[in-house]
């Protein structure tokens, strides 16, 4: 590792170091991306075979057995329909809350500033599990127990993505928003069409992480609703991993479960990914 | 810019504090009604006698009774808290410096410039960190299974893989061959746990954890080194070079401090995070085998919703809040004097008021 690094300029390095760099990446990739592979091909073979053989990626017996349980002899499209509706609500909260209150505690200077950052920092390294109980008391206090409402505003705001905006905005420079000051723009123009755009690296992951960590999300579900029709994926899948329905391994079931739930982060990811590379370079070159 | 006379003065700050709370309370809000209140909700609960009907503020009063209840040492519920202490501590101990550094090293492979296909290496390596820790577990338990892919390559290698999620054995035990209950070990301890269990290491099982919180948060936090590396950009870099400082020492001396903030945020979410291992261990198992997967973060909810030991589980969740801070003030002791320069080197542009004040 430390030989070819040392040997590599700028440029990219002798061919040979390249190469070794590159021959590495490619088997880390694999790596990484086989086991979804291996989940995907199991999921179309019979119980029997997938536990068997596992690392086959062709089936012997194919079969879509698996999907046409989960479709027709589950309530998975319940399931995924609400994961839908509450990820939706969700993200939107969490992007434009998030980078608003990590604006403000990076750039703007207000009274309270420091003990809002102090109490974000504290709130943060509060295990969600501490919350689960009275979480449930809370929700139910407010009336908002087996609703859409209580599965969705208490996640409105995630700690973590303020404190990922707030370093975001100090790691950018404060000469083209003070520029647009100097115009006369007042603080909620200067946010809207002066930072955010400029902050669109940050606001994609942001984007990703929420709509992530909320179709993500298990604990809060579970204490939040009882409710059966309000079940979303995670709960759903977790009970399914758990008890399966009816006798055996049911790994090709497990694992449809698993890639169906996969496929929308996935394409979220697929579709904001060119988004990343992005940066926020030369914004102030010009 | 200079404001010359104090009602001015006044009017500004005024108008800025207002505008400051404008953007920060909505978040301020919906914190303090679903993690203020009820932290402080659940502090009332891990000193009452509360069974889970009625209102827990007309529960009785025992003060820090489930709190000894725990950390005394004797009794079933203190020797579950030590184990769960135990499994968590491995876990945290192995998956945070392997997740930084796995992920800083696959970012800065990736940011090379003269690289080709860095859209495909990102995106292989950030998919695993898009599934649920439901999908992900799910899939795990069938790589690992006894006969699953996992042995299957490693019988390849001629190695005989264990039956990994059934395997209770700490993996220090097994290293050095010796028995896990040796005659006479056990009897003293910490949190009712003997020496010689403190030391077994995680087991096999919560190896198989180990390796999947890696697997599936290192692609998130090569996500936020490369956002850092990118906005550090190529003219520092480039400056260094003109320098003919090799690559190792330019990312040893030039771009790792810039990184620091980055380095920071991530140690501090891997720490935060490895504390509250939860939702692999209700997909599979509850803690099994012999309760060697068993996280404090599971054992308070299990406590709470299963047994209906509320008071124990807030009190379970309190301790281990405690173990959080705990371990982030001494990971931001460790990281904030590692390095000799007392100013953080910031961004070539901007923030010159700072560096002239």
């Amino acid at each position: 590792m430390r030989e070819p690094r040392r040997r590599s300029s700028l440029a990219g390095g002798s061919p040979r170091a390249r190469w070794a760099i590159f021959v590495l990446l490619v088997t880390a990739a694999v790596v990484y991306v086989y086991p979804f592979v291996i989940q995907v091909a199991n999921s179309f073979k019979t119980d029997g075979e997938a536990t068997r053989s596992g690392m086959s990626l062709l089936a012997d017996t194919w079969t879509t057995a698996a999907y046409t349980t989960l479709f027709s002899g589950s309530a998975f499209p319940r399931w995924f329909a609400n994961s839908v509706v509450v990820t939706l609500f969700v993200t939107a909260g969490r992007v434009l809350f998030g980078s608003m209150a990590g604006y403000a505690l990076a750039r703007l200077r207000f009274r309270g500033r420091q003990a809002v950052f102090a109490a974000l920092v504290g709130v943060m390294a509060v295990p969600g599990v501490v919350l689960l109980i009275p979480k449930f008391l809370v929700i139910r206090e407010l009336g908002l127990y087996n609703s859409y409402p209580g599965l969705i505003v208490p996640l409105l705001v995630d700690a973590a993505g303020v404190f990922i905006m707030k370093g975001f905005f100090e790691s950018i420079p404060v000469s083209v928003e003070e520029a647009a000051r100097i115009d006369g723009a007042g603080a909620f123009r200067v946010f809207w069409s002066v930072v955010l755009p400029m902050a669109r690296p940050a606001l994609v992951t942001i984007v990703i992480l929420s709509f992530q960590g909320s179709w993500n999300e298990l604990s809060h579900f579970i204490v939040a609703s009882s409710d059966p029709s309000l079940v979303n994926l995670t709960k759903g899948v977790a009970q399914l991993a758990g008890g399966g329905l009816g006798a055996g391994n049911q790994y090709p079931l497990k694992l449809a479960a698993a890639t169906l739930m996969t496929i929308p982060v996935a394409a979220l990811f697929f579709i904001f990914q060119r988004r990343i590379m992005n940066t926020s370079a030369g914004a102030v070159k010009g | 810019m200079s404001v010359k006379t104090d009602r001015g003065r006044w009017r500004r700050r005024a108008r800025a504090n207002a505008t400051g709370w404008a953007f920060i309370s909505p978040c301020v809000v919906i914190l303090g009604l679903f993690l203020l209140i009820p932290i402080l909700m659940a502090a009332w609960v891990s000193l009452s006698d509360w069974q889970g009907r009625g209102s827990p503020l007309a529960s009785g009063f025992v003060g820090f009774e489930h709190y000894q209840e725990l950390l005394s040492g004797q009794g079933l519920a203190s020797k579950d808290f030590g184990l769960s202490i135990r499994n968590n501590a491995y876990y945290f101990l192995l998956v945070v410096p392997s997740q930084t550094v796995l992920s800083l090293t696959l970012a800065a492979l990736v940011n090379r410039r003269a690289l080709r296909g860095k859209g495909l290496f990102k995106t292989a390596f950030y998919f695993p960190s898009v599934t649920s820790t439901v999908a992900i577990t799910t899939l795990w338990t069938f790589l690992f299974s006894a006969s699953g892919a996992v042995n299957a390559v490693l019988a390849k290698l001629s190695l005989d893989g264990p039956n990994w999620f059934n395997d209770p054995r700490g993996i220090f035990h097994l290293l050095f061959g010796v028995s896990p209950t040796p005659a006479g070990a056990g009897s003293a301890g910490f949190l009712g746990i003997g020496l010689w269990d403190w030391l077994a290491g995680p087991s096999v099982a919560m190896c198989a954890f180990i390796l999947m919180a890696v697997f599936t948060t290192s692609g998130t936090f090569m996500l936020l080194f490369l956002a850092a590396l990118q906005s550090i950009g190529q003219e520092t870099e480039e400056a260094a070079l003109v320098d003919g400082a090799s690559a190792w020492r330019r990312m040893w001396h030039v771009t790792l401090p810039l990184l620091r903030p980055t380095l920071f945020t991530v140690i501090t979410l891997g720490t935060i995070g490895s504390w509250q291992v939860f939702d692999q261990i209700y997909v599979s198992g509850h803690g099994s085998p012999a309760k060697t997967t068993l996280t404090p973060a599971f054992l308070s909810y299990q406590s709470a919703f299963v047994d209906q030991q509320w008071g124990r589980g807030a009190a379970t969740s309190f301790v281990l809040f405690a173990v959080i801070v705990v371990f982030t003030l001494l990971q931001r002791l460790v990281t904030g004097n590692a390095d000799p320069t007392e100013e953080r080197p910031r961004r070539r542009f901007g923030r010159s008021r700072r560096r002239s004040s």
